[in-house]
């Protein structure tokens, strides 16, 4: 399946019946060097549009909202300890969590890729 | 003739401008200062004492069994040591501290003399209250002053700095919606996403759930999102006035009416009151609760200067909930009011152990009085002067965030710089090898590559054309694709560019012996 984009700039794909998220290279990129990661834990449930992680970089600590609705289900801990990660490999390597929707379709509401690049070239 | 044989050549024989590697490492008056660790002999010390005999230690087997680890420096070395730093160091005395959002006004010298007045400096918090009627008189009349300028009825001033003050505000309100029976159901704050991140902080702190307001496209709160977000469930807004873009909240009397009408409080946040003092009152545009900065809007010093201060004003609302202690007065004179009984019977508590930062109280009275009603509205108008001119003269090469004038801060985005391959933190770079400290950069974090500029009333025309000539020169060389001096920016400081994300990464809290013999080797 397609990956999808929220306004606030994560990413959401679905591998098999769990949705693996993260933060675009564009969000990355205009972060800077990423220098902490914070993560929620598993099991947590999250509704759409929650507060899931932040992200800090030498420029400033941001929050990473929920694209999803749903249960965490696995944290990228790699990420954590490695934050430069996030700058290499935004939308592969450095997936932030992967999250058991309650509700898939809600993925239908998000942006696909033409749409979130005509967002962020606004 | 006599013949002087002392006779020496008046002027330099070759006018080079190489670099000149020195021995010492040192350039001049640049002196490479190592850590005072890397300093002295081992055992070192300042005093000659002979070595004490016959001590019997008392206590009780806890003693230590070596000597601490101290650096061995001589007084003169040590007393070299720290000139040296300081001398390395930017002050507001050096020059221009343009960090928006920090007020970095000048420190009067007549408040440092008052300050150190022996009746108020050599005090202590626990002598009896006969012996410092002067004190407690002194706190009593600031306090008066910062209701008349707030137009509110109650000021706490044991707070210790904006963000302590912030805490105060928001522990009054929690109080009140206690004392409501309403703590259980209001637990969501309104927060402007361009506000101080301390305010976020602080109402989570306070175990609120904060919801962000956007911001319209003209910097100001978006009146009808802030109004759709209202409802029961509310317990108040945190609203910064003028706002961190260094605009004034021009819809703030409808939102503070609004929040009442919703059954929730109005903090506002007085970073900023240096753009309003004199000019209009907190307590007339609706406000519950504000705290003041003396240390920005009053000219105490801060930025490691010296520490904040930051009285908290309560509406009628929320007075009864001020924490202890607070000053009060009768025939008898000024006492303090110290439990939650009688007078404070609804005091949330305390903040602090004693009674706030007396220095900084002489300070911020001493410069009121010295100023008047008057001259603090001047002081007012002329930081906003300034912050105009300033956004004004720079607009003819960088661009502002915002249309229209602005209050005690200029807001520049970095689009000016894009497509030149300077970024915000290069252009600031820059700024330190002209010798100006730079703006602060960042943030708000609302606008692209922000750089936001304070002048404060402080600066002459002078100062700010020199300050202005400067950056607008700076601005035309990034354009012009010079981007070399922008790369390696600062080269004149005496440490170049440092690495910001290795050193969150892997910081390096305490020095150890073996490091030096690590960079050594390096």
């Amino acid at each position: 399946m397609a990956t999808k984009y929220t306004e606030s700039h994560e990413w959401v794909r679905m591998d098999g019946d769990v949705a693996v998220c993260g933060i675009t290279p564009h969000a990355a990129e205009q972060l800077g060097d990423v220098v902490f990661v914070e993560l929620p834990d598993t099991g947590r449930a999250l509704s759409k549009g929650d507060d899931m992680a932040v992200v800090e970089s030498v420029k400033a600590a941001s929050d990473v909202y929920a694209p999803i609705s749903g249960e965490v289900v696995a944290v990228n801990q790699d990420i954590v300890d490695a934050p430069e990660k996030v700058n290499e490999s935004p939308d592969q390597d450095a997936w932030f969590v992967k999250i058991k929707p309650s509700d898939a379709s809600e993925l239908d509401g998000l942006m696909d890729e033409a749409a979130y690049k005509a967002h962020t070239d606004e | 003739m006599a013949m002087n044989s002392q006779g020496r050549q008046t002027r330099a024989a070759n006018e080079m401008n190489a670099e000149v590697s020195t021995h010492t490492g040192n350039k001049a008056l640049q002196i490479e200062e190592p850590l005072i660790f890397e300093r002295g002999a081992e055992g070192g010390s300042g005093v000659d004492l002979p070595e004490p005999e016959g001590i019997m230690p008392r206590l009780g087997g806890q003693q230590a069994e070596s000597a601490p680890e101290l650096p061995g420096l001589s007084e003169p070395e040590a007393m070299r040591h720290y000139v040296r730093l300081s001398q390395k160091n930017y002050a507001i005395d050096m020059g221009i501290f343009p960090l928006g959002s920090c007020t970095m006004k000048h420190n009067p010298r007549l408040n440092e003399k008052t300050a150190r007045m022996p009746g108020f400096s050599d005090i202590h918090p626990l002598q009896p209250e006969s012996t410092v009627q002067g004190a407690l008189e002194l706190m009593d009349r600031l306090a008066g002053w910062l209701k008349e300028l707030t137009a509110m009825p109650a000021v706490a001033m044991s707070p210790k700095a904006g963000a302590h003050g912030e805490l105060c505000g928001m522990m009054a309100i929690k109080a009140a919606l206690v004392a409501r029976g309403e703590a259980g159901t209001r637990t969501r704050v309104l927060v402007p996403e361009s506000a101080h991140g301390t305010n976020p902080a602080t109402a989570a702190q306070c175990g609120f759930k904060v919801d962000k307001l956007p911001a319209a496209d003209d910097g100001r709160v978006d009146l009808q999102a802030f109004k759709s977000k209202l409802g029961p469930d509310v317990a108040g807004i945190m609203v910064t006035n003028p706002n961190t873009c260094g605009l004034f909240e021009r819809d703030i009397r409808e939102m503070a009416d609004a929040v009442h009408e919703a059954g929730g409080y109005f903090y506002c946040d007085g970073a900023n009151f240096n753009a309003i003092m004199g000019k209009t009152r907190p307590g007339e545009l609706g406000i519950d609760a504000m705290h003041i900065n003396l240390h920005k809007t009053f000219s105490t010093p801060h930025g490691g200067g010296g520490p904040g201060s930051g009285p908290t004003v309560l509406s009628e609302a929320l007075a009864p909930f001020a924490p202890v202690p607070f000053v009060v007065s009768d025939e008898d004179g000024f006492r303090l009011v110290e439990t939650a009984a009688g007078e404070g019977e609804q005091a949330f508590g305390r903040m602090v152990a004693f009674h706030g930062q007396m220095g900084m109280f002489v300070r911020a009275l001493t410069y009121m009085l010295s100023h008047g009603k008057d001259g603090l509205r001047q002081a007012a108008e002329d930081a906003v002067l300034n912050a105009n001119y300033v956004q004004k003269r720079l607009s003819a090469e960088m661009t502002p965030a915002f249309p229209g004038t602005c209050m005690h801060e200029a807001l520049f985005s970095d689009a000016f710089l894009k497509d030149t391959g300077v970024g915000t933190i290069d252009f600031a770079k820059a700024m330190i090898d002209e010798g100006f400290h730079p703006m602060t950069m960042y943030f708000p974090l609302v606008v692209s590559g922000a750089m936001l500029i304070e002048p404060t009333e402080t600066e002459s025309k002078f100062g700010l054309d020199q300050f202005c000539d400067s950056l607008l020169a700076l601005a035309k060389e990034a354009k012009s694709g010079n981007t070399e001096r922008f790369e390696a920016a600062p080269v004149y400081a005496p440490k170049r560019r440092l690495d910001e994300t290795q050193a969150a990464r892997k910081p390096v809290l305490r020095w150890q012996p073996e490091m030096a013999e690590a960079m050594a080797a390096e």
